[in-house]
């Protein structure tokens, strides 16, 4: 049993422990930090397949800023665990058969058909599996690339247009009512009667609104 | 030099507890996602593994989009999970019944 194999069956262990561990706990908290921990085990497993930009992606964007979010949200929502709870271990009977059988089925699928080992073994030295992604991504799949970035922005575009509000205590200026703004809703010209100052008793004029109107 | 065989049944397996996530944590949104990003790990780990076997890059190409499209997908549910806690005060799957479906 060489190295590589032992180290992709420790690997193997610990993801699909914390796999389980991510759909059976009962704090989310610690279900995003085992997500964690199995993010961080596949991207080890990628390192045995030389897949290192890919292992260092996982790890920084997956684990750095995907469930950096996850955290966040669960730990800025306050979550009541015992109605999420409810019933839980009630879904286990569908939920095992359903799993053992898919994995049953693929396994099984998987190990009759041997397929002839035609395995490409470590790349030769000096060689670098950044370099190789980038004259790919740039050159056959730059069109697809460009594409990626599209669905990025849209996704920023849209994350923050539905978690916007506007809060009705929130003092802020709107322009164009500024500028919209005429004399007519602004200034009211008062008639007067002059004042007599034998007479006391004359009515005040009525106040009149200047033509126009307020709007 | 680990054969081909060993990562696609450890992709099925993860794949398997991916589903079971998601038969498991039918209330609670959060875990549905974490469950969804689990099988999500599970295919590129298929992918990654054919492009080393076969000594193709575009497997690791694919696993690239992959990853940007479930970065932006994750994004989005989130947010829509918070806009919906702010309305409904709770991220209860069965509360989600108001368009009677």
């Amino acid at each position: 049993m060489s190295f590589s194999l032992i180290l992709f069956y420790l690997f193997g262990a610990v993801l699909l422990g914390s796999a389980l561990a991510v759909i059976l706990v009962r704090n989310p908290v610690h279900a995003a930090l085992f997500l964690v921990l199995s993010f961080v085990t596949a991207a080890g497993l990628w390192l045995l397949l030389y897949a290192e930009f890919l292992a260092i992606t996982l790890v920084l964007v997956y684990v750095g800023a995907v469930m950096v979010l996850f955290l966040f949200v669960v730990m800025m929502l306050d979550i009541n665990l015992d109605r999420l709870r409810e019933g839980f271990w009630g879904n286990l009977p569908l939920a095992a058969g359903v799993g053992i059988l898919m994995a049953a089925e693929m396994v099984l699928l998987l190990l009759r058909g041997a397929r002839p080992d035609a395995s490409a073994g470590a790349p030769p030295p000096g060689f670098s599996n950044t370099k190789a992604l980038g004259h790919v991504l740039y050159t056959d799949y730059v069109y697809a690339f460009e594409l990626a970035a599209i669905v990025l922005l849209v996704a920023i575009v849209a994350a923050i247009a539905i978690t916007l509000r506007s809060r009705k205590e929130t003092k802020y200026q709107d322009a164009a009512t500024q500028l919209a703004a005429t004399k007519g809703g602004r200034l009211r010209i008062v008639k007067m009667a002059p004042e007599a100052l034998a007479a006391p008793s004359a009515p005040p004029g009525e106040p009149t609104a200047k033509p126009g109107g307020a709007p | 030099m680990i054969p081909l065989n060993h990562f696609l049944v450890l992709g099925a397996l993860l794949f398997a507890i991916g589903v079971v996530g998601i038969f498991m944590n039918r209330k609670n949104l959060i875990v549905l996602l974490m469950a969804i990003e689990l099988m999500l790990l599970a295919v590129n780990m298929n992918f990654i593994a054919f492009a080393h076997h076969l000594n193709d890059l575009s497997g690791q190409v694919f696993v690239f989009f992959i990853l940007t499209v479930a970065a932006a997908e994750s994004a989005i549910g989130l947010a829509i999970l918070v806009a919906l806690f702010r309305n409904l005060r709770s991220i209860n799957v069965d509360d989600l019944g108001s368009l009677k479906g």
